[in-house]
Order: C-alpha cells, then structure tokens, then sequence
C-alpha cells in the first residue's frame, strides 16, 4: 500500500508542476488532461484504500516516510497515518476534486489564466492530501498552511479586481489569527509530549491531562484543556467558525470551482476533521468541549440567518457552508465525532453540487449573481434545475437524501448528549441546530425559488443567449447529485453505528451517544425515514420549505414588508452582526493606527527626526559655528599661533 | 657699557616687530617671507648673546646651523612664492583665503 499512498500524494503534486511551470508548452488542453490524469490517479487509487479498508479489512498503517530533522530527541517526519477516518477523508477530496477539475473546463474555458488555475488546483489536492494523511504535527501544519497559501492565491485569482484582493488578504489575515492558535497548541504538544507524532502524543495524553500550566502567573490551567482550545482556534479560524468567519463570504470572490472545492467541500472541513483526530486529546478536557459546541451552536444558527438576507447566489450558499460548517462543530462538541464526520461527508457532496450549479447558473446569466436578477430558469436549464434541486433537498435533510441521515441523526446525538447534564450549554446547543433547520430551509428554497421559479427578472439580453451549460459542467453536477441523494442509504449505519472509525475516534466524556443511540433509536435506514413524522427536525424544514414557497412565490409582496417592518433586524442582517466592522474597523482599523502613529510619532518624529536627523543636525550646527574661527588667512593663523605659544609659555614660567 | 639686556632688548623688539608685520600686513606675501627671516635673526641674537655672556660656544654654532636652515627655507618660500604667482596672478595675502572654512 506504501506506493498507493505515495502516489495518491505525489500524481496532484506532479501534475501541478507541470501545469504550473510548463503551462505555455502543454498548451490550455495539456493543462487540463496533465491534472485531471494527476487527481484522477489519486481518486480511482483513494477509492481503492477505501475499498480494501471497508471490505478488504486492511489494518490501519502508521508508515514515516522520510526523517527530515532529528533536533534533541524531537524527530520532524514526513509520514502517513491511512486509517479509516484518513481514508474516507482521502476520498472525498480527490473525488470532488476529480469533479471541480473537469467542470473548471466548462467554467473556465475563456479565462487567459487557464493553465494557472488548473495548476493552483492540482496543488491544493496535494496540500490538502498532505494535510489529512499526515501522521505527525507538524505535516498537519504543513498541509494546513499549504491548503491556506493556495486557497489566498484562488481567491485573489481575478488579481485585477479590487474585491478580489480585499478578500483574499482578508482570508489571509483573519486565518493567521487561527494559525497562531494552532501552531501554540502544536508547541503545547511538543512542549508536553515531547513528541510530534500523533500515536506517541495520544498515549501520553492521560499524563499531559494531569499537568497544568500558569499561562498568567497564579492562575493555573489545566494543560489539557490550553493545547485544547488553542488547537481548536486554529480550526476556528480555517473551518470558518464565528467570530473568526468573516473571510469565509468574502472568499467568494473567487471563481465558482474553488469556491466549491476549498470553501466547501475540504479545506474549511479541515478544522473539522483536525478535531476529529485529535479526538483523543479533546475527550480530556470537557471545558474544550464545552468551547467547541458554544462557537459551534452560534455559527450554526446566527450565520444561516444571515443567508436568509443576502442576494449573491454564491454568498447564500456561503453562509449556508458557515452554517452547516457549525453543525458540524456542535457534534464536535458532544463527542459524536462520527456524526460530525459523516455530515462533512454527505455536505462536501451535496455542497459541492450546490456551488457548482450555482456556477453553472452564473456562466448562463454571463456572470451576473444577483438572484433578484433571475427566475424562472427551470425550463432554460432542465439538468442545473435537477440537479440543484437534489443538492437543498440534501441540505435541508428531505427525507431518504444524505444530508437527512448526516443532520438527522446530528441533532439526535445532541439530543441525546444532555451535554453534561442539561445545562444552559446543551439546551443553547440544542436549540441552535433544530431552529437552524428551519433558517437552512428557508434560506436554501428562497435561493432556489428566486432562480429557478417564478417570473423571469433579467434582462432581454441575457434571456435571449440562456441555454444549459455544456457536458463538462453538468456532468460533475450529475455525478455529485447520485453520491448527494443516496450515499445516505448505506454509509449511514456503518459509519455511524458500525464501528466503522475503530480506533481513530475516541469517546470518552460522558457516554457515548452514538452508542446509545444505536442502542435505543436506530432500527435501520428505512425505518428512519418511515417514522420521519415523530422528528421535529423534519418538521421545521418542511415549515422552512413552505415559509419559503409562500414568501417568495405566492405572495413576493411580503418579504418587503416584513423588511420595513423589521428594519432594525434586518439592518443587523444586513450587516452581518457587524462581525466586518469589528474586525476591519476595529482590529485591524485599530492595528493601523497604533502602526500609524508609532510610524509618524515613533519612528518618524522620535527616531528619525530627533536622534538620527538631530544628532547630524547639532553636529552640523556646531561646525557651522566653529568654522568661523577658519577664515583661510595666514596672518589668523600665525597669530593664533603665537597667541597660543604665549599662552603656553606663560603657563610654563608663571603658572607652573 | 652695553650688556646683556641691551642685546635682549633688541632681539625681542625685533621678535615683536615681526609678529606685528606678520600679522599687519596684509598685502605681499614677500613682506611675510622677510619678517620670518627676522624673526629668525632675532632668535640668533639672543644665541650669540648669551654665547657670548656664557663663554660657551655651542650657541654660536647654533646660529650656523639656523642661518642654513633659514636660507634653505627662504629658497623654498621663494620658489613657493614663484608657483603661487604664478597661478594666482597675485601675492596679496588677503586673497589667499582657499582654505576658509
């Protein structure tokens, strides 16, 4: 398997070298074949670990490839731990990949930085790969920073555009916050394992848990619960988690694919996936949990509210990402870290297709994203309209569909936690990802309403050149859809209830929910669905579904009502909790101008005026003064001269 | 009778003289070469005289010695002299001011 694995690494990589570097001589056509050869191998190889790890029984592998520095016992490694959350992780991103790869074709067949795009792409397989195989820390920080620098060169790839620049340093920026989180919990780690790597860390986990640490002199903390939440702040600030969000919506101002691939499918799940791994060392500490689904309920409910005002057809799916990315979170924190993983499954499926068709909906509307713009695109694009339809059904959890056994079965095991009795944090919890179904209905269907029903709003122009996109963009839609509508069916009880992680999740704050409730509740995939009317979940989102339907098609008059009636709310909506205002005007409004002044008071006037400038200045003056005594005649010097011989010989006589 | 403090009298008023013409003059550059030379023979005064009250001769030997040294340096003034003019069109002590700072 060691040369499965290293190939499924090294096709994206090689393949995006040669993209990137030799990009003129392949040609746009060689760009393209070069790296959907390169994911392609990665896919049809990670499908094959996933084949011989579900049926084949393989064992999990710790293999260290390559030992790059060995510094006072700390070995720095390149490694592979494939076990079978790695697996299914590997999975999910060579294959949407392998499909935002061949829809990038269609999406970006005119644009002249082809080569370049696919390249970044083939890169981010790679970093992304890297990330989720490594079996050591610091390759996880690697890959984590990796998938980051490719994810600030895709979204400011229009690198002409203003917003596109705004955006992709505001990523930037607001994930270095996360980062130096991060990288604090990895030297906690190292600092109390004296290890990196993720076996040899998680068996002295119970003795770092012992341990505490005065990070503020006199008040020590439990060491456990530092390496913790600093972890957790790292994937706060990558899986887009609130406050640390703002970057996510304004990543859309990338092209369509990536925004499909990294801002929904794989990298913001990477925060997800790091907690899952690290699920033996959050099971330590219930005040890191206890953080973990208080972030994760508030951006689970306050962000798809806020898809519910936004008419930027890629931001409402983008604060429905944020949204979806905090349920996740929430199972995070009631230790049903399966369940947060077979929900970042199933939406990496039907998100992707979300984005995608969003894409495909944009190319014919010639890149207008306004949806107050559009309507009544049904009939002009019959398999966008399908296929779109399948993936809000996916994200509202209609019954049967994916995203109906990963939420479902999400909101029970935070049901069922009673997170550490049923205090003001579970009932918070609780609340957010039920009445978050209703907001993820109302906002999915509103979109979906607004674009593909109802009278068509845009202009003569447009209407006139509307047509379905080519096969290379609906294909990866029709081929994300099947996983989308019934992946559910038979991955739910293996994953969820089988066992299927093994050794790779560990559960051991209070009982493990998913166990109870494979005890008590689960009969089977069918009788879920069959007993749908005893879930409130599926009430609320039929309530959404029709809230929707009435608002934007049956009577459209009312929404702008309840928008002045509200308008207090709504200004709130609008400017998203004021979240922006707070990191730009404030944090970072605030960094430049304590840099402005430091630069201006500081180092302009102190520095450079007074001690650099003013010491040449006093020594300039100094001379200007003594230089008069120079006048250049020899008569002045002579007699300075026998001024000064008498002055010495009259010291020497008289005064010695 | 004429003593020692005759002879010193007159070597300082020659000394003093020529300070003052070192320092007045203002105009030729020749003027100065010559009050520097009699700056010097009024030094060989004091020399001989007090040879001459001492009985001991080493200070008229001095004077040789001095009275070399300062036709050397008078050649060399001179020649000075010459080339300064030479480039300047002019001797005048007011004007030789390159060095003002």
């Amino acid at each position: 398997m060691y040369d499965y694995y290293l190939t499924i690494v090294l096709a994206p990589l090689a393949a995006a070298i040669i993209a990137g570097l030799a990009g003129k001589k392949i040609g746009r056509a060689g760009a393209h074949w070069v790296t959907i050869l390169g994911v392609g191998t990665s896919c049809v190889l990670s499908l094959l670990v996933l084949r011989n790890m579900f049926w084949g029984g393989a064992e999990p592998e710790n293999i260290s490839v390559y030992t790059w520095a060995v510094t006072d016992g700390l070995r720095m490694e390149v490694g592979f731990l494939v076990d079978r959350l790695t697996a299914l992780m590997m999975c999910v991103v060579t294959f949407v990949s392998f499909m935002v790869h061949i829809y990038t074709i269609g999406y970006m067949h005119e644009d002249p930085g082809y080569q370049r795009f696919f390249s970044y792409i083939s890169l981010f397989t790679f970093s992304m790969l890297m990330l989720v195989m490594s079996n050591n820390f610091l390759q996880l920080f690697f890959g984590w920073e990796a998938v980051g620098l490719v994810s600030y060169l895709l979204i400011g790839f229009w690198f002409k555009r203003e917003t596109a620049i705004f955006a992709n340093l505001k990523a930037f920026l607001v994930n270095r916050v996360g980062d130096f989180g991060f990288i604090l919990g990895i030297a906690g780690v190292v600092m109390f394992t004296g290890s990196l790597d993720y076996a040899e860390v998680f068996a002295s986990a119970d003795r770092v848990a012992g341990q505490s640490i005065e990070v503020f002199a006199g008040t020590p903390w439990n060491a456990m619960t530092v390496i913790c939440i600093l972890l957790f702040i790292g994937a706060m600030g990558k899986s887009a988690q609130a406050p640390l969000h703002v970057w996510l919506p304004d990543s859309m101002e990338g092209p369509t694919p990536i925004s499909a691939l990294i801002h929904a499918a794989t990298m913001v799940t990477a925060g997800i996936f790091m907690v899952a791994r690290m699920s033996p060392l959050f099971e330590l500490s219930a005040t890191a949990l206890a953080v973990v689904i208080t972030i994760g309920a508030i951006t689970a409910f306050f962000m798809g509210l806020l898809g519910i005002v936004q008419n930027d057809i890629k931001r409402v799916v983008a604060y429905s990402t944020l949204s979806q990315l905090g349920y996740m979170t929430v199972a995070l924190g009631a230790s049903a870290y399966s369940a947060a993983i077979f929900h970042l499954m199933t939406h990496a499926f039907f998100k992707a297709l979300l984005f995608l068709a969003a894409g495909s909906v944009i190319i014919a509307m010639h890149h207008e994203q306004d949806i107050r713009k559009m309507g009544g695109l049904r009939k002009y694009m019959p398999i966008t309209y399908w296929t779109a339809l399948i993936g809000s059904l996916a994200l509202i959890g209609f019954p049967g569909s994916s995203g109906f056994f990963s939420k479902d079965l999400l909101i029970e095991a935070v049901k069922e936690s009673h997170w550490h009795g049923d205090g003001a944090i579970y009932w918070i919890a609780y609340l957010s990802v039920l009445l978050g179904v209703f907001v993820t209905a109302l906002y999915s269907f509103r979109m979906f309403f607004l674009v593909f029903h109802g009278e068509e709003r845009m202009d003569a122009h447009t209407k006139s050149h509307l047509h379905e996109s080519p096969w290379v963009v609906t294909v990866p839609l029709i081929m994300l859809a099947i996983p989308s509508a019934i992946i559910g069916w038979f991955t739910v009880e293996p994953v969820l209830f089988g066992g299927y992680f093994g050794d790779a999740i560990v559960v051991r704050q209070g009982p493990d929910v998913l166990a109870k409730i494979a005890q008590e509740f689960w009969h089977g995939s069918l009788a879920l669905v069959l007993h749908i009317h005893k879930s409130p979940a599926f009430w609320l989102a039929a309530g959404g579904t029709v809230t929707a339907w009435f608002l934007y098609l049956k009577r459209p008059d009312i929404p702008e009502t309840i928008k002045n009636k509200l308008s207090a709310v709504y200004t709130l909506l609008e400017n998203k909790y004021y979240f922006d205002d707070l990191w730009i005007k404030g944090f970072a409004g605030g960094g430049r101008a304590i840099g402005s002044f430091l630069w201006q008071k500081g180092d302009q006037l102190i520095i450079d005026d007074m001690l650099v400038n003013g010491t040449a200045r006093t020594v300039g003056r100094l001379a200007g003064a003594i230089r008069q005594i120079q006048t250049g005649y020899l008569y002045t010097y002579a007699f300075a001269m026998i001024i000064g011989l008498t002055a010495f010989l009259g010291w020497l006589i008289w005064l010695r | 009778m004429i003593g020692l403090e005759h002879y010193l009298t007159l070597a300082a008023m020659l000394f003093v003289l020529s300070i003052a013409g070192i320092v007045i003059n203002r105009r030729n550059l020749i003027l100065l070469l010559m009050c520097i030379e009699l700056m010097l023979l009024a030094v060989n005064f004091n020399f001989v005289a007090f040879s001459r009250y001492l009985g001991d001769e080493t200070g008229q030997v001095f004077v040789f010695f001095i009275l070399t040294v300062a036709a050397a340096e008078a050649a060399i003034g001179l020649a000075i002299l010459v080339v300064l003019f030479r480039n300047r069109r002019s001797i005048a002590v007011q004007e030789l001011n390159t060095l003002k700072g």
